[in-house]
């Protein structure tokens, strides 16, 4: 049954499918050609499975390795999954879990009534919508441009600066941006100097959508080349050589053999992306979002961080929670659906 | 200067127009990421006069001190902040790596005994994350709100950190652990003399994820953190900083927090290169390593 799941669901490529131990493998790693599916259901036939108990006295120590990191794992995810019952209770933190009163779906109710829920989502979808539109295809280009960059020293440099945001905290990052497009900061600062009026871009509802995709691009857009850059790498040099020859140009070469060389992992991205539609990351909106307003900066994240803990309704911000939790759960098997439509191996591959 | 390129023979040499924009828009790039850094850097060692002069940051070199620097320091606040989150990155980063490598080497061996369900489990927390608020309950059943352990233990394993590592040690040829087996090592053994000394590069990179994750960590201090005392770094950035409040410096000082004006900006600006130091010091050791290691991540994970 967990092969099964596993086969459909997050292992897919993961799991290496050599089951549970045949006598012939169980010291030795399978070779790759072994690891066919076919090949294991016939061997698994046969070989029937080691005793429990001698099995036991050989993993121990695997076992023994896992072990915290699985404990930690159950204590801080697992455990507080089972928290999100309270979302079908009228929890109270005097209470308890326990004996606080189940009152059904009556938090959801709520919340689809909620125009300020709507809000948070509509805001949610539209920063998505816009950063697929806007902020996606960036590092493609980057990764292109980086790539046709021929002198190895030089462009290892590029590499290490572009990468480096990344690495930044969204405090850092917020910071940086006000000191340079705040009501203080540089661009007024020179705006004033000529005579204008300054801009403070940093606390404008209007423009909010743009700053806060041009902070993602600023802090990540550069790691997002990575995985271009090696998709990029793997195309195979002859390809190029042999259309060169053939008269295509630079423009022709890139069109027929780069794009539909990095034709796999866009794809793939483009259904990691839309498979997480709905976080588009907490801190930077929570930062922001008393300099902006509401009305702009509100993500469904911080939506759920301020009805609770500012309020103390848990048993709604957890409902809410759940809800962003599930939608977005559906979207990730969907975009898997679409991937494997695609004739994409699964989604789970992260950059 | 051809010497220098490793340009194919095939390869006609870009236009003078097309080298022109391409040199212009990668030394836009590189100037927009290094110039902030640079200003802010600069303003931070910059005298009172020179900031004043200037109208804001400083981007001409004037009159250099390390005043704000020495003013930072010598009240509590920050020097506090800097050393709660040295200590929490240094023992997050000590705990999460030994239980993400311990993990990865358990893990590594397919057929082993419930290996399946345990990395299945791991797997699934990729999939659905518990919210906010349960953590949050958790973490205050658990008594650690107010506790360091709460910066650390909730992030401690990262799924993802978990699997690249995995997928590196399951690259190291069998036949290598197999013939230290045959020679009696046990898995602790083989782990600690043949698979760490040949992974020291994806190590340091998964090190140099969990270090920054817990150096960068803003949102669960806030969350988990009500005693401000406690506070780590960018907590104390945002706060003195991004929302320019006054640093109330030395816990016996008369200043009231009515009265005391708000730092300087070459004190706020010491304060971000604070936060920035340790990252822009350490990327580059790790850096060599960090595609190779993205990219198991990326084809394997």
């Amino acid at each position: 049954m967990l092969r099964r799941d596993a086969g459909t669901g997050p292992a897919g490529d993961l799991t290496s499918p050599a089951g549970t131990g045949t006598p012939n493998n169980v010291r030795k790693r399978t070779s790759k050609a072994s690891r066919t599916t076919g090949n294991m259901t016939g061997r698994r036939a046969i070989a029937a499975p080691k005793p429990f108990r001698t099995r036991l006295r050989r993993d121990w120590p695997l076992l023994l390795m896992t072990l915290p990191a699985a404990g930690l794992l159950l204590v801080f995810h697992y455990v507080p999954l089972l928290g999100n019952v309270i979302a079908f209770q009228d929890y109270s933190p005097y209470v308890g879990i326990k004996d606080s009163p189940f009152i059904g779906l009556a938090n959801f109710q709520w919340l689809l009534q909620d125009q300020s829920f709507w809000d948070a989502t509509l805001n949610t979808l539209g920063i998505t919508t816009f950063q697929l539109i806007f902020y996606f295809p960036i590092p493609i280009v980057l990764a292109i441009l980086l790539d046709s960059v021929v002198r190895p020293r030089l462009r290892l440099m590029i590499q290490a600066v572009v990468y480096m945001p990344h690495f930044f905290s969204w405090v850092l990052v917020v910071t940086l941006f006000q000191q340079m497009l705040g009501g203080a900061g540089l661009i007024s600062q020179i705006l004033r100097d000529h005579g204008r009026q300054g801009i403070d871009l940093m606390t404008d509802p209007g423009t909010f959508l743009l700053l806060v995709t041009g902070e993602s691009v600023w802090k990540d857009a550069g790691w997002g080349t990575i995985i271009f850059l090696a998709a990029l790498a793997a195309i195979d040099q002859n390809l190029y050589e042999a259309s060169a020859v053939d008269g295509a140009g630079r423009w022709r070469r890139m069109w027929h053999i780069t794009l539909p060389g990095l034709r796999p992992v866009i794809i793939l991205l483009l259904i990691l992306r839309l498979g997480d539609a709905l976080n588009v990351g907490f801190e930077q909106f929570f930062l922001q979002r008393d300099a902006v307003g509401r009305e702009a900066a509100e993500v469904l994240d911080t939506f759920v961080y301020w009805r609770t803990l500012t309020t103390g309704e848990w048993s709604y911000g957890a409902a809410a929670g759940l809800v962003k939790g599930l939608v977005g759960l559906l979207l990730i098997l969907v975009a898997n659906k679409v991937a494997h439509r695609f004739g994409e191996q699964g989604i789970y591959r992260r950059s | 200067m051809t010497a220098f390129t490793s340009r194919p023979v095939w390869d006609e040499r870009p236009s003078l127009a097309g080298r022109l924009v391409k040199g212009t828009v990668l030394t836009l790039i590189v100037v927009s990421v290094v110039f902030p850094i640079y200003m802010v850097v600069l303003t931070s060692l910059s005298t009172q006069d020179t900031v004043t002069r200037a109208g804001g940051l400083v981007s001409v070199p004037g009159e250099l001190s390390i005043g704000a620097y020495q003013e930072l320091f010598a009240g509590g606040v920050v020097t506090r902040a800097v050393l709660v989150s040295l200590g929490v990155t240094t023992v997050g980063t000590a705990i999460s790596l030994v239980t993400t490598v311990l993990a990865a080497y358990g893990l590594s061996r397919p057929g082993s005994l419930f290996h399946r369900p345990l990395l299945f489990m791991v797997l699934l927390t990729f999939l659905f994350g518990p919210g906010i608020i349960p953590n949050y309950l958790l973490v205050s059943s658990l008594g650690l709100i107010d506790s360091y352990w709460s910066l650390i233990l909730p992030s401690a394993v990262t799924a993802f950190n978990l699997v690249v590592m995995r997928a590196f040690f399951m690259n190291i040829p069998g036949e290598v652990t197999d013939s230290a087996r045959i020679d009696g090592a046990g898995d602790f053994r083989i782990l600690w003399r043949i698979v760490l000394p040949m992974s020291k590069g994806v190590v340091a990179v998964i090190g140099l994820f969990y270090a920054v994750g817990y150096w960068n960590a803003f949102f669960n201090a806030v969350l988990y953190l009500n005693d401000n005392a406690k506070w780590p770094l960018q907590v104390v950035l945002r706060q003195y900083v991004l929302q320019g409040q006054s640093l109330v410096t030395g816990q016996t000082s008369a200043t009231i927090a009515g009265e005391a004006l708000p730092p300087s900006l070459a004190i706020q600006m010491s304060i971000v290169v604070v936060a920035l130091v340790p990252v822009l010091f350490i990327y580059p050791f790790v850096q060599r390593h960090l595609t190779k290691g993205v990219i198991i991540g990326a084809v394997k994970g």
